[in-house]
């Protein structure tokens, strides 16, 4: 009897046991349970949800062209002084150094044999006409300052250019060598006056026997940087 | 404009040439004004100073003196860039000149070396555009060439030329396209050989030979150098000869020396 009494405690004690047992997990209170595996590094406990911000730089300007206009005299040998006009395109390769390419046009007058025979034309209308381009090699020879009065400083720049081009004149285009100085007077950081003294050489044979001619051409002009 | 004083020009020109100074005056004044506005609305690079100081010129070349200095650690703004130097702009309104020297040893806004890009012998090996001026002997006639060249690869380049002739008894132009072979891009006188085709415009002279203008196609091949002077200069010499196909029984041929400048960016 008593036996048979151990046996059924022994039952209830076993069963009951189990339930505890299966109540515990059910709230988790049990043994610790293996996190599930995480896709992210140890250490990384904060995702940040902010993405890298590209810095887009502005771009720098850069102002190394230079652009204008002239006008002055200019003398045609043989053929009198008369205005003169054109444009300029400058490229400025380093604080000494630019490339400059102009264009111009002047009006031939008469010769003194022209006036004093009084009618006897050498050149029709058209060829009296003179245009040229040159395409020529600067240098800043004396960068300065010019001081207007006591509380204005101007940047300005003594230049020599010399170079090659082409003049049509008389009916023909004429191989031109050119050469000169100019002073820049810088008004601004973008705006130059320019004054300019230049030589063209072309050979001409209008008179009978080649010579070389020179002609001188005196300009005043104003050009932008951009 | 003041006009010169010779009464037999036609009215024509006399309004062309008015028309032409306008269109000039009118450039200059769009120029002026575009350029302006520009600087006004443009947001500026800024960038730090990281040496001890930055020095500020009172002009963009060498020999202009210092004026001002901005202390490290203090930014400024650059307002625009020529050849070598660099307007800046403190934030006080202080406007000076600094060399491109001074500005490698600032920072940009994220901590890195503000980037100055500076002309080197490697860019002469592999700049893609390349513009020049050339002049020289062309049979005997005296020209004058301007060309443009784009670089396929460091080895193979494309050029566009044109030329004015001027000679004795003819002038005229010639335009063509070849291509150029280097075949040691990076030495400092790099040889190149090339091979081209276009057209040449011949007028005699009228004073001096009876004949008609010209048009012909031409041919060529040739040789030279590219030499690597400083910065982005270059100085070219070439040699080509050129075979002019005429509509006469014989082709001419015309050989050529050539010499000049040229830059690349």
């Amino acid at each position: 009897m008593e036996s048979r009494f151990r046996v059924l405690f022994l039952i209830t004690a076993a069963g009951l046991m189990t339930g505890c047992a299966a109540t515990k997990n059910l709230f988790g209170m049990g043994p610790e349970a293996a996190p599930p595996p995480s896709s992210e590094p140890p250490g990384q406990v904060i995702d940040p949800q902010v993405e890298r911000q590209e810095v887009k730089e502005p771009a720098i300007d850069r102002e190394d062209f230079e652009v204008g206009g002239f006008v002055g005299i200019m003398s045609i040998e043989d053929f009198g002084t008369n205005v003169v006009y054109g444009a300029r395109l400058a490229y400025h390769l380093t604080e000494g150094f630019f490339v400059e390419g102009t264009a111009g046009t002047t009006e031939a007058g008469e010769t003194s044999f022209e006036i004093l025979s009084g009618g006897a034309q050498l050149l029709s209308d058209s060829e009296r006409q003179l245009t040229y381009y040159n395409l020529n090699l600067g240098y800043n020879i004396l960068p300065g300052e010019g001081f207007v009065g006591e509380g204005r400083a101007y940047n300005t720049n003594l230049y020599l250019i010399a170079g090659l081009g082409s003049t049509r004149f008389a009916g023909d285009d004429r191989f031109t060598v050119n050469f000169g100085a100019g002073y820049r007077f810088l008004l601004t950081d973008a705006i130059a006056l320019h004054i300019d003294f230049r030589d063209h050489l072309f050979d001409i044979d209008l008179f009978g026997e080649e010579k070389t001619a020179h002609n001188l051409e005196g300009h005043l002009g104003i050009t932008v940087f951009f | 404009m003041s006009e010169p004083s010779t009464s037999t020009i036609p009215s024509t020109r006399r309004k062309t040439r008015s028309a032409f100074a306008d269109l000039l005056v009118v450039l200059f004044c769009q120029l002026i004004l575009t350029g302006n506005v520009q600087a006004a609305e443009e947001a500026l690079r800024q960038v730090a100073v990281a040496d001890p100081y930055l020095e500020m010129h009172t002009g963009p070349g060498r020999g202009y003196p210092i004026f001002h200095v901005v202390d490290r650690g203090e930014n400024v703004s650059i307002v625009v860039q020529r050849t070598d130097w660099y307007l800046v702009r403190t934030d006080r309104g202080t406007e000076g000149w600094v060399n491109r020297d001074q500005m490698e040893l600032t920072l940009n806004p994220d901590g890195e070396t503000f980037n100055v890009q500076r002309a080197t012998i490697e860019d002469f090996t592999n700049a893609k555009w390349e513009i020049g001026v050339l002049a020289g002997d062309f049979g005997g006639a005296n020209i004058v060439s301007l060309y443009g060249s784009y670089s396929l690869n460091p080895y193979v380049s494309v050029e566009a030329w044109g030329s004015q002739i001027l000679g004795n008894f003819s002038n005229g132009w010639t335009g063509s396209v070849n291509v150029v072979h280097e075949a040691f891009p990076e030495w400092r006188v790099s040889p190149f050989f090339t091979l081209g085709a276009g057209v040449i415009h011949t007028e005699p002279k009228s004073t001096i030979v009876q004949g008609e203008d010209r048009t012909d196609q031409i041919g060529h091949v040739g040789a030279g150098f590219r030499v690597y002077t400083a910065r982005r200069f270059v100085v070219r010499a070439e040699y080509k000869s050129y075979v002019v196909f005429t509509s006469r029984d014989d082709n001419e041929e015309v050989e050529e020396w050539k010499v000049g400048f040229a830059f690349f960016f």
